[in-house]
């Protein structure tokens, strides 16, 4: 017979919490994935009939109309490939442009997307299906995987995403479970997940570094571990970046290889599933193992292929050093030192690669954490925050939005609003002016990333404020306020201040990322800083320089009259320079030039102010004397 | 309810990092959206409300330069937006001259030191920050926090410019 609990006020748990629907962590990875759950603090994966916990993430629509999960999925794709689709996370949220980029990694026919969205799909099965649908047919099977080993429903869930997944990608997760008849209770970064289940595994405390190379997206968070407090300092990634890279680079050697010894493929679909489905066996064989072939059969066609470890590293070194700069970025963000570091936990299955271990451990000098199954990690740090967050857990897990958001303002440059690393959930805003007198809308244009300027950002949502009160050019308050909430998800508002027009707007992503990943935004943004940073100022100049010319345009067709020719025409001439210099590229030209042209203008806006104070004070008289005359 | 209210602590210039992580994850317990998953819709938003709050809080008083200039501002010294021109004549002499040096240091460690004096300089003005709030003097402190943010933004400017060079080197 337990005491009476008595909990803090506002955590005390709904009546009959325990016998609501059980709530599941799930791990939806791009090869595989895991279903776990966790009872008073100690989480498992549910396991098959055969006690596999690790689901394929493969999908078959089979010519019967069932739709096949897992292992079942797996074993049509020798005999019907165009049938099956695997690594479908790595479409989650992007356009049907992004996915013409990689369309050598992922053997699918796409549908143009259409609407608003541009949301892909996949033609399989002789009908289109988005990555949505095809997402939610996995988490059904997890979730009937869970029933059945449970013997009880189960509509609530954690579902893990990469730390890096941008605002499309964590909607389009959250969709996908909705589809499948599952409650999110919260979207958790895998990293973080993971140091979950490692944390309270292993009682550690101090800061830690979470490696994750999974499938298809690689993340690195650095966390500090503090009496149950898991706190995410920073997080960098690659949402384009994983072991099926690895397996790509097999088969094209191996293709390469048929082709050089004069065999003449059609590299089709079927083709180049078939070699990744060797170059993948191989690759896993390479762990244990220094060398290993294989045999590719291709229309009655067969090869065989050797690869040894020296060989198969060449092929990824380039993608591990990446993974590597991309940590070092991050630390960098942090401000820790790698010697600071009490250690770094592996995650993902390409963990598993030697190389991988073998270069952490060299760049952060100790050996890494390898001891929980990589593979399994993040399901069960998942169920342990499934089972926080029904039945009141004493963890708390704070996490940090991943790349930075802002606005496009004059001249193209993005404004930050909430930088990358911020925890979340947070509500940061900034004010901004009109920049033309009587402007009456302004545009909103929210976009991710970290470089100045919009061209090299993602654009996440567009849209208009209007209704503004016709005012002179800078009077104008719009105070533009982003939300991002626990789940990573934004929305943005506008609102004119002195008037209390307001627009408020979720972010409904485009889904029109390039093939130019969030990763890649971030790790240019260290490669331009400082072209960037040039060209930012080169751009603001402009843009003073032009709101100069337009107070003076807008003073001289008032009171041009102040002026004599000579002066006017002196004007004109340092106004006429200014025009040239904003022309050029040289912010210092531009500033000389504007400098000049105020300087020269400094006598009229006396003038100017003069005549404004006479007038202010001759339209009292006017308008006292005609009151008189009323009254 | 100001920032340093809001996470209980005393309205200073000096906070001592581990107070207020401590005030922090304890607000946070009570606040966090974690703990209000199986709660109705509006103390939901509530929680979510406090803990943004919070973050906010926390992010502006953890770095000790933006604190200073949370500070500043409570105290009612009038900052210009940030880039907009320097108008203090002392400061503008020693960036250009700084900018200079920057300018014709061609190898990364004579960036680098430039990059570690600008940091040195910036430690030492925040330092010298604190008698200038205890005196109440604005117009000393509104130059100072000038010169720290220039001095910071030296700093990442010098930085990317090593960075670059590096890259150009390989």
């Amino acid at each position: 017979m337990s005491l009476l609990e008595i909990h803090e006020p506002g955590e005390t748990p709904l009546p009959h919490a325990g016998e609501a629907a059980l709530a599941v962590g799930i791990d939806l990875g791009t090869t595989n994935s895991v279903v776990a759950i966790a009872r008073e603090g100690v989480p498992a994966t549910l396991h098959d009939e055969a006690g596999h916990a690790l689901v394929p993430s493969i999908v078959a629509y089979a010519e019967d109309s069932r739709v096949l999960v897992g292992d079942e999925a797996r074993e049509l794709l020798a005999t019907e490939p165009t049938r099956v689709v695997s690594s479908i996370k790595r479409l989650m949220g992007r356009g049907s442009a992004d996915v013409r980029a990689v369309a050598g990694v992922l053997p699918y026919e796409i549908e143009p997307g259409s609407g608003e969205t541009d949301m892909v799909k996949l033609r399989i099965g002789g009908r289109a299906r988005s990555p949505v649908e095809i997402s939610a047919e996995i988490l059904k099977a997890l979730r009937a995987r869970a029933e059945a080993a449970l013997e009880k429903p189960v509509e609530r869930a954690v579902i893990t995403v990469p730390a890096y997944f941008d605002d499309a990608a964590r909607t389009a997760t959250r969709d996908a479970a909705r589809v499948a008849g599952l409650e999110v209770l919260r979207l958790v970064n895998e990293p973080t997940a993971a140091a979950l289940a490692y944390g309270l595994d292993k009682g550690s405390e101090g800061l830690y570094a979470v490696y994750d190379l999974g499938g298809g997206t690689f993340d690195f968070s650095l966390l500090r571990m503090d009496k149950g407090v898991f706190q995410v300092l920073a997080t960098g990634g690659d949402t384009a970046l994983g072991g099926d890279d690895f397996d790509r680079a097999i088969a094209e050697r191996m293709l390469a290889e048929r082709q050089r010894d004069g065999v003449i493929d059609r590299v089709d679909e079927t083709a180049i599933k078939r070699a990744l489905g060797l170059a993948r066996q191989m690759k896993e064989q390479l762990s244990p193992r220094d060398h290993t072939s294989g045999r590719l059969e291709l229309e009655g066609k067969p090869s065989f292929h050797a690869l040894t470890r020296p060989e198969f590293e060449a092929l990824i070194t380039a993608g591990v050093e990446r993974t590597l700069d991309i940590a070092r970025a991050v630390l960098v963000d942090a401000g820790v030192g790698a010697a600071e570091l009490q250690g770094i936990v592996m995650v993902g299955g390409s963990t598993r690669v030697p190389l991988v271990r073998q270069r952490v451990g060299e760049v952060f000098g100790k050996p890494p954490l390898t001891d929980i199954d990589p593979d399994e990690v993040v399901a069960l740090g998942a169920a342990l925050q499934a089972e926080s967050l029904t039945g009141g857990g004493d963890t708390l897990l704070i996490d940090v939005a991943p790349l930075s958001l802002g606005l496009e303002t004059m001249g193209g440059i993005v404004e930050k609003v909430v930088p990358r690393n911020t925890p979340i959930p947070v509500q940061l805003a900034q004010e901004f002016t009109t920049y033309q007198d009587g402007q009456t809308a302004m545009a909103i244009h929210v976009v991710q990333g970290e470089r100045e300027m919009v061209a090299d950002c993602r654009s996440l949502a567009r849209f208009e404020l209007q209704g503004i009160p016709p005012m002179t050019a800078g009077a104008a308050r719009i105070r533009v306020t982003f939300a991002v909430d626990a789940d990573g998800l934004l929305t943005v508002s506008a609102e004119e201040r002195t008037t209390g027009v307001a627009q408020r707007v979720e972010v409904i992503p485009s889904y029109g990322l390039s093939h130019d990943d969030m990763a890649e935004m971030l790790y240019d943004s260290l490669d331009h800083a400082e072209d960037d940073m040039v060209q930012r100022l080169l751009v603001e100049a402009r843009v003073e320089a032009r709101r100069g010319l337009l107070a003076l345009d807008a003073a001289l067709a008032k009171d041009g009259s102040l002026l004599s020719d000579a002066e006017r025409s002196a004007l004109d001439g340092a106004r006429s320079r200014l025009e040239t210099a904003i022309a050029g590229d040289s912010r210092d030209e531009i500033n000389a030039a504007a400098e000049a042209l105020e300087t020269l203008s400094k006598p009229f806006a006396e003038r100017r102010m003069d005549r404004g104070i006479r007038e202010a004070l001759a339209g009292v008289s006017v308008s006292d004397l005609e009151r008189r005359v009323g009254e | 309810m100001d920032h340093f209210a809001r996470l209980g602590l005393p309205a200073a210039l000096d906070i001592e990092p581990a107070a207020l992580d401590r005030v922090y994850f304890a607000s946070q317990r009570k606040w966090h959206p974690d703990r209000f998953v199986s709660r109705p819709p509006e103390e939901r938003a509530k929680a979510s409300t406090e803990a943004a709050a919070l973050n906010d809080a926390y992010r502006t008083l953890k770095d000790p330069l933006s604190r200073a200039f949370y500070l500043a501002e409570l105290r009612g010294v009038e900052m210009p937006g940030d880039g907009k021109t320097i108008d203090d004549p002392d400061l503008l002499m020693e960036a250009m001259e700084a900018r200079e040096a920057l300018g014709d240091a061609d190898t990364p460690n004579a960036i680098e030191s430039l990059a570690a004096r600008a940091l040195r300089d910036k430690k030492a003005a925040l330092e010298g920050l604190a008698g200038l709030f205890l005196r109440d003097d604005r117009p000393a402190i509104r130059k100072a926090l000038l010169r720290l943010r220039y001095l910071d933004k030296f700093a990442d400017e010098a930085r990317a410019r090593r960075t670059n060079l590096e890259r150009d080197a390989t």
